[in-house]
């Protein structure tokens, strides 16, 4: 069971708080203000992110959950959810 | 003053753009050439990019780009309702390093955290080219773009291009400058040990006592236009460009050649260029660095081409201090200024003259510009030689 399909239902209070750090780094990286942060928002129309910018979230968000994120990994991670969920099944 | 024109196109100059510790609009740069120096070092205290760049492109552009983007839009703004052909207007904007502050950064994150964090916009905001090419999507220019990078040369060398190819008929606006933003602690360091740097802190240009140049940076903008596109159009000229000339020392890396040979075969080539003679330039605007050698080798070239007396010299440097690539174009936005509002601002800093240095110096507050030509030098580590030919326009 991954923890982003979590979200979606019963929400536990770690995840919560995950994704309010997610949120944070997105928010220092993209530049957005945090209310757009939602796990249906895309990278590219909602978001106004290129792949450049998805790489230097990826790289805080490493730092931030202290994991490791592989290249190949972010094929077809086109929206906040599936990058959270990303992030969630390495924690 | 008769001029011989050689069918090119005539060149004006519509629109100015200024990032300066001497102040931040022509006004308040202008009237802060006069002096005094500003306290301490000679950055942009305080520049906030926000006026020119939302949060996101200030996040992603290294300082120098910011300051490119700052002074090519005040230029554009400056310049009134443009409207050119995309594709016939262009873009040519220097700097003599580009992104050195995002540079140093990266490579401590690489020391400190590992190949896995070093920021992927570093190439892109550590390219030389990335002024230019930010200041081109903004504006949507599609002619050439393109960077020049003659260390302290940039400048002069970017408007000289800019220049030809309004003259030679590829473009009818061109948006031209340079930018630096080079005072970072190891660049500082490097100058310093080159023994370039001033010990003293004193930036005084052709002084018995200059003992080196003080750092700055900045940036400076542009906006060319070909005479026909700007009257059509009902543009206010400042001045107009009637030539340019880029040669090489191939002597030092970063000693003049002796005598000023040069920098007087440069202004030689400029006049020529220009195709005026020694007797309609009312005006110098020097590179004048405030160092020992440049200085003097800078005043010798002028006096071989003028004789006694050379009219009117000044250097901005004492109070600007010196910025690099982005000095030409700084210097350039200033000599519109000096041809437009008729003023010559002083040499600060010149307290007494080096008793081997024979020009006359513009000293103690400014003095009345006679309209005519000016020169505007800069000379880059390297033996790069530039000199653009200024003058007073007349239809």
């Amino acid at each position: 069971m991954s923890a982003g399909r979590d979200m979606k239902g019963d929400r536990s209070v770690e995840n919560e708080a995950a994704f309010e750090k997610f949120k944070s780094c997105a928010v220092e990286v993209l530049q957005v203000p945090a209310e757009k942060i939602t796990l249906d928002a895309r990278f590219s129309d909602d978001l106004e992110a290129d792949s450049l910018e998805v790489v230097e979230l990826v790289m805080a968000l490493e730092e931030a959950f202290d994991i490791t994120v592989e290249e190949t990994e972010l094929e077809g991670v086109e929206t906040i959810g599936q990058a959270f969920e990303l992030v969630t099944s390495k924690i | 003053m008769e001029l011989k024109r050689r069918g090119r196109r005539r060149v004006v100059v519509t629109g100015l753009g200024i990032v300066s510790c001497a102040g931040m609009s022509l006004d308040k740069f202008f009237e802060g050439l006069n002096g005094p120096a500003p306290e301490g070092d000679r950055r942009v205290r305080d520049f906030d990019p926000t006026p020119w760049l939302d949060v996101k492109q200030a996040r992603r552009g290294d300082r120098f780009q910011q300051f490119s983007v700052a002074a090519a839009q005040m230029a554009l703004d400056d310049a009134g309702e443009l409207d050119p052909d995309p594709a016939r207007a262009g873009v040519i904007f220097g700097t003599g390093v580009g992104g050195l502050e995002t540079l140093e950064k990266q490579i401590q994150i690489h020391i400190e955290k590992g190949p896995r964090r070093v920021s992927p916009f570093l190439v892109p905001m550590l390219m030389a080219n990335a002024g230019a090419a930010a200041i081109s999507m903004r504006l949507g220019w599609r002619g050439p773009c393109e960077t020049v990078v003659t260390a302290c040369a940039a400048g002069t060398h970017s408007i000289g291009a800019a220049y030809r190819l309004i003259a030679w008929g590829r473009c009818d606006v061109v948006m031209t400058g340079s930018a630096e933003a080079a005072m970072t602690p190891v660049a500082m360091a490097a100058f310093s040990n080159m023994t370039a740097l001033s010990t003293s802190g004193e930036s005084r240009p052709f002084d018995r006592r200059r003992d080196g140049f003080v750092m700055g940076e900045g940036g400076g903008a542009l906006v060319l236009e070909d005479l026909g596109h700007a009257q059509a159009r009902g543009a206010r000229i400042y001045a107009e460009v009637l030539g340019a000339a880029s040669s090489a020392d191939a002597h030092h890396i970063t000693a003049p050649l002796p005598g000023g040979a040069g920098a007087l075969a440069c202004m030689e080539l400029a006049l020529e260029d220009a195709g005026i003679s020694p007797s309609d330039v009312t005006h110098v605007n020097a590179h004048g660095t405030s160092t020992p050698l440049n200085d003097l080798a800078e005043a010798e070239a002028l006096a071989k081409l003028f004789g006694s007396p050379t009219p009117p010299v000044t250097s901005l440097k004492g109070v600007t201090g010196h910025s690099l690539g982005a000095a030409g174009a700084i210097e350039g936005v200033a000599t519109a200024l000096t041809i437009h509002r008729r003023q010559i601002p002083p040499t600060v800093g010149l307290e007494e003259l080096d008793p081997e240095i024979h020009i006359d110096v513009v000293t103690g507050g400014p003095r009345p510009f006679e309209d005519g030509a000016v020169l505007s030098n800069s000379f880059g580590f390297g033996g790069h030689n530039g000199t653009i030919v200024l003058a007073t326009f007349r239809d």
